[in-house]
């Protein structure tokens, strides 16, 4: 039986991900940790009228993880800091359309919480 | 022997299906220990060391008989030496605390080894904060067995683990301890015996160490119970770690007489059911034989390490022969990450380790995050090891597709 978790849809957010990489002269620039496994997001991004103009991460981590990144990246792309700053946990779960046990929540949520260190205090 | 052995772990017939891969982590429990934890708190219930009635004679009798067999499993000189402590980690630290922070300088040096847990890592880093001593780690070789270890001028103690729990490399510990008392006969030497205790013959006077540590729950005992094992001299010179109730001999307003051994380094109301399910384990254990684990160990892990290594995208961390280590195998499938082969897996009920397993420095030196680790304990069968090889094709086919 192969996971349900692993649909076509997610391996293509992983096997090709949006917005990888690194922005030159980004306007922020963090990562964040995840200690229970290691896993690791450098985000980068640009600002324009505290909206967001670009946005690009580069990672070491699960296909979970990087999935997530990629869509959770895609879907804030153009959006305000403000908007950006209240999206709930739950939203970025929702975009990966498959139910996660607790532990890989984690996997998933990493990009969000580096997206939120991103735009804190802007 | 081992052939029905699965029957005697209720977790087995709870779920058939199971392909449990993570000893390493902790093992089963067989029924005696279960019964052992429950008997407890059905007939002996009371608290120990303290009240005069007959039940808490009881109590106090089955706590102390798991000191007694503890001390003859390890083959300590005196049940005094054996101290009950909270789990491995815990034990370290006594020994960081207790005897580190007292009788080391700055400038001293304590030798670890790459391959260390962070239990036996972070009690060192923080005297090196804290107190200014210096730490030197031993490097591995391409199949991750340790250097020879200098014994400087500096050097005051050792710290090292016996079983690599990411690589399975067994240390020959004997080999090393008398080569450093040869180096210098002042320096210490503790040894994690975490893994080891549960996979073969540990006899501390046959391996010259100073200091021993290990938890209950890798050897099919209860959790929140560890050991360590030290000469009765070095005890008496030691400070406690943690102070309070039933570790001293009078208190006054001004001062405190600690108790004698091993009643010093054991205060508060310990984990009484899970010593006394440790005594059912250790029982159990000598019952099977250590010889005859080790000898099903060998079996396995040859049969595992054969099949494994045909795998032609699968690459094994570690040793890549059965000789010096055991059944714990860190391995990468084509670069996926742990996470996600630990998860595919899991959907044929085939559970593993993925990730940095307490050892980032070792992590580092492999140049990996992480790792997918599965590790075999004697009521594994050659079955389990041919459901995990269907397992990591299903990775492939999942990865590659």
């Amino acid at each position: 039986m192969t996971d349900l978790i692993y649909r076509e849809f997610i391996l293509d957010h992983y096997k090709n991900p949006q917005n990888y990489g690194v922005l030159e002269n980004p306007d922020k620039d963090v990562s964040e940790l995840n200690p229970l496994c290691g896993d690791e997001i450098h985000l980068t991004l640009k600002l324009k009228n505290k909206q967001i103009e670009s946005i690009a991460f580069e990672s070491v981590g699960c296909a979970i993880s990087k999935a997530s990144a990629s869509l959770f990246t895609e879907e804030i792309k153009g959006k305000t800091v403000k908007e950006v700053s209240s999206i709930k946990s739950q939203e970025v779960l929702d975009l990966l359309e498959v139910e996660l046990t607790p532990a890989r929540i984690k996997c998933a949520l990493l990009i969000h919480q580096t997206v939120l260190k991103s735009v804190s205090g802007v | 022997m081992f052939n029905n052995i699965k029957k005697d772990f209720p977790i087995f017939l709870s779920y058939p299906d199971l392909v449990y891969l993570d000893s390493a982590s902790t093992s089963q429990k067989p029924q005696v220990v279960i019964d052992a934890v429950m008997d407890f708190y059905k007939k002996k219930n009371a608290n120990i060391h303290r009240g005069i009635y007959k039940l808490a004679e009881e109590a106090t009798a089955a706590y102390e008989h798991t000191r007694d067999l503890t001390s003859q499993f390890i083959n300590a000189i005196s049940r005094n030496e054996i101290i009950f402590t909270g789990n491995t980690n815990h034990a370290i630290n006594l020994v960081a605390e207790g005897w580190g922070r007292k009788f080391l300088k700055k400038g001293d040096i304590v030798v670890l080894t790459e391959m260390e847990h962070h239990a036996n890592v972070i009690p060192w880093l923080r005297l090196k904060d804290e107190i200014g001593i210096e730490l030197v780690f031993i490097p591995l070789d391409n199949e991750g067995k340790l250097e020879k270890i200098e014994i400087t001028k500096s050097v005051k103690f050792v710290s090292l683990t016996h079983i690599s729990n990411v690589l399975g490399t067994v240390n020959p510990i004997e080999e090393i301890i008398a080569d450093i008392k040869k180096q210098n006969a002042d320096v210490k030497v503790l040894i994690d015996a975490a893994q080891s205790i549960a996979h073969l013959p540990v006899d501390v006077q046959k391996i010259g160490c100073d200091f021993l540590a290990f938890s209950s729950h890798k050897m099919l005992g209860p959790s929140g119970v560890g050991v360590l094992w030290t000469k009765e001299i070095l005890l008496k010179e030691m400070s406690p770690f943690m102070v309070g109730s039933h570790m001293i001999k009078k208190v006054t307003k001004e001062k405190v007489e600690y108790a004698n051994l091993p009643d010093k380094f054991e205060t508060g109301t310990g984990n009484l059911e899970g010593v006394v399910g440790l005594g059912a384990a250790i029982t159990y254990l000598q019952k099977l034989g250590l010889e005859n684990i080790q000898k099903h160990d060998k079996t396995l892990t040859n049969y595992a390490l054969k099949k494994l290594q045909s795998i032609p995208y699968l690459k094994i961390h570690g040793p890549q022969t059965v000789d010096n280590r055991i059944g714990i195998f860190s391995f990468d499938i084509l670069g996926v990450h742990p996470h996600d082969v630990a998860q595919i897996l899991d959907g044929n009920n085939i559970a593993i380790r993925s990730g940095h397993h307490c050892c980032q420095i070792l992590m580092n030196t492999l140049g990996v995050p992480a790792t997918a680790r599965a590790s075999f304990y004697f009521y594994n069968s050659e079955q389990d090891v041919d459901k995990l090889i269907s397992g990591t094709e299903l990775v492939r086919k999942t990865f590659l597709a």
